[in-house]
């Protein structure tokens, strides 16, 4: 049970910088992080706006390129002093990475299932296989009465699940987050938390979620704070307080 | 399961709008196309409709049709009586409006002998004239049934026969007299004072005038030959039926078939960019569902072939739309309109090409796309 901080991480980041731009129009939007992500957790990654949260993101998500530094997932090094070691980073990502978006994303030409099912396809999965473990998913995630419905005709709520859903297609032990609540109602958000609770649980996996969410800061085992691209150091005031929930 | 065909279906009514404006668009690019080559038919079917191989016109011109000429009616014996003829008749062409139901026809009418060459080359409803006088066979296009009576000059002629497709390069259709009431309509329809002189038989004019006399040579006759033969001959000059079609599709419809040609040629442009702009705006909607599609780990394969294959399916159907449209509505087109099978395969290709290319355009904006792009707001 709860938030182990010792084994294997899943995410280790070696002082991770980057910057965008040079000589006068040089952002430093991220100046050696480091941090560590265990199995099992929920961590947030807080801090005012522009502090670097979103593009320490996408560097963990394989969809920025740092400008130096180190990261290590899933027992894997993919990145040394600021080098992808894996030419396919796509493939990687599908096979280890989860997004859940602000907004649920979904492609609107498909219908819930299918929004899930398309991921187990692209991993090599059949059809019918692929529908079957979307449909499982789905009603895992309490949306199963809803899985022939068009994105456009669901609730926010309902959305945002299918797209967690979606995000745990693969099994992916690593799940990122940006903003997941903030289109919801605190009832809602608090929903999902329990839902991202429940899966770093059950999963084994590590989830790390972008918030400004005040009434879910609660949910979380540790609170990364970043200031002007810096670790900011990180709390874990709230661990205890969410594991009894 | 079909990523192009989801989104396709999802969006069906727009889509299939989208194709059924493409559609009438290449439908207008097919139909001038078809306008374009029944122009070069219609400017040949007259000078094929006698099936022959020598045209004899009056020397220095290129006559009948580019240029006017006149000779006399007995050349037709002379030509005749080449060994390598094997069959020589006189013909007669003239423009002539008449009435007919209370409107104006305007009829390109052709004077020929009854057993000779120069008749009608198919009488699809009807017979042929059998009677030297007052019979007519008409173009449907005149609009003229069996049966009907009409006044060409101070002659009433009855319709016993009706042809398909036979006008002029002018788009006037044709109708058959025979030779003697051509040449009595000439004569009718002269200026007072030119008809004083032909009676009169004075100034060296005879009423026995025609236009040309057509030859049809034995089977292993050269046209050249008999051409060159005939040439010797003051007065007169000799047209081998190859020279006819290139001195008719050359010179008299060589300024409108260039026309059309450009204008054809332009609207594949505009065809072409419009196709260009509708792809590249299909797929500049859809880049936030490219980002996602990227950032959840789906292979620059699957983005491809979504674009490519919507691409694709959108030419072919509205393709396939313009293509139905005008094979059915081609007919009631004032003038002819041919539609070949090589100009409908070709403008597929070209449609098919366009297509292709202008998916090129969508890939390389939806390469390009961030992945990151898909998690902002
Ligand atoms: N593509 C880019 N080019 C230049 N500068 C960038 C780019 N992306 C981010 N930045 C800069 O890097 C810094 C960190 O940006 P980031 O998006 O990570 O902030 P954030 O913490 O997510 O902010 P917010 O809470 O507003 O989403 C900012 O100063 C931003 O202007
Ligand atoms: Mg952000």
């Amino acid at each position: 049970m709860a938030t182990p901080s010792t084994g294997t991480p899943l995410v280790r980041l070696d002082r991770i910088s980057k910057h965008f731009g040079e000589g006068e129009t040089r952002v430093d939007a991220l100046r050696e992080v480091s941090l560590e992500v265990f199995p099992r957790q929920v961590v947030a990654l807080l801090g005012p706006s522009g502090s670097g949260k979103t593009t320490l993101l996408n560097i963990i998500g394989c969809i920025l390129d740092p400008s130096s530094g180190s990261m290590e997932l899933d027992g894997e090094w993919v990145l040394r002093d600021g080098r992808w070691l894996r030419g396919d980073l796509r493939r990687l990502r599908l096979d280890k990475i989860g997004f859940i978006f602000q907004f649920h994303n979904l492609l609107p030409f498909l219908d819930a299932t299918d929004n899930v099912a398309v991921v187990l396809q692209l991993a090599g999965a059949d059809i019918a296989t692929a529908r079957k473990r979307a449909g499982d998913l789905l009603d895992y995630l309490e949306v199963g009465h809803r899985r022939h419905a068009m994105p456009a005709k669901l609730s926010g709520g309902e959305a945002q699940r299918v797209a967690i859903a979606r995000a745990l297609a693969n099994s992916p032990r690593i799940i990122l987050a940006d903003e997941p609540t903030a289109a919801l109602d605190s009832k809602r958000a608090g929903i999902v938390m329990d839902l991202l609770r429940k899966l770093a649980v059950e999963h084994d996996a590590a989830i790390i979620a972008v918030t400004h969410d005040e009434k879910i800061f609660d949910r979380f085992d540790h609170i990364f704070q970043l200031r002007d691209g810096r670790l900011d150091g990180h709390t874990t005031l709230h661990a205890v307080a969410a594991e009894t929930r | 399961m079909n990523l192009a065909y989801r989104d396709i279906r999802h969006n069906l009514g727009r889509f299939l709008l989208t194709c059924v404006g493409l559609g009438l668009l290449l439908g207008v690019v097919l139909a001038m196309i078809g306008i374009y080559r029944g122009l070069v038919v219609d400017a040949l079917t007259i000078a094929r409709a006698p099936g022959v191989d020598l045209w004899v016109v009056e020397a220095n011109t290129r006559g009948p049709f580019a240029e006017a000429s006149r000779i006399p009616g007995d050349i037709r014996e002379a030509i005749a009586r080449i060994a390598d003829v094997a069959a020589a008749g006189s013909i007669t062409y003239q423009t002539v409006e008449a009435e007919h139901q209370g409107k104006k026809l305007r009829l390109y009418v052709i004077g020929y002998e009854l057993t000779r060459p120069g008749g009608p080359p198919e009488v699809t409803e009807g017979r042929e004239i059998a009677r030297s006088h007052y019979e007519i066979v008409a173009d449907r296009t005149t609009g003229l049934l069996l049966g009907d009576r009409i006044q060409l000059g101070r002659s009433t002629f009855t319709v016993v026969g009706l042809t398909r497709h036979q006008v002029n390069s002018g788009g006037d259709p044709a109708v058959y007299i025979t030779l003697p009431d051509a040449q009595k309509l000439q004569f009718d329809l002269a200026p007072p004072a030119a008809r004083v002189q032909l009676a009169r038989g004075s100034s060296g004019a005879s009423r026995d005038t025609v236009n040309a006399v057509v030859a049809r040579l034995h089977p292993n006759a050269s046209p050249d030959a008999v051409a060159e033969m005939v040439r010797r001959w003051k007065h007169l000059a000799a047209i081998t039926q190859e020279a006819q079609e290139s001195i008719l599709t050359r010179s008299l419809v060589d300024r409108a078939r260039r026309q059309i040609g450009l204008f054809t040629s332009l609207l594949l442009v505009v065809s072409a960019v419009i196709i260009a702009l509708i792809i590249y705006t299909m797929t500049m909607e859809k880049l936030k569902q490219i980002a996602t599609l990227k950032l959840i780990g789906a292979p620059n394969r699957t983005i491809i072939g979504m674009i490519v294959q919507q691409a694709l399916a959108l030419g072919f159907i509205g393709f396939a739309v313009g293509a139905a449209l005008i094979v059915n509505i081609k007919d009631y087109f004032p003038r002819r309109v041919v539609l070949e099978a090589d100009s409908v395969v070709v403008l597929g290709l070209i449609v098919f090409a366009v297509c292709l290319l202008s998916s090129g355009l969508g890939v390389r904006a939806a390469l390009r796309v961030d992945p990151a792009t898909a998690l902002g707001g």
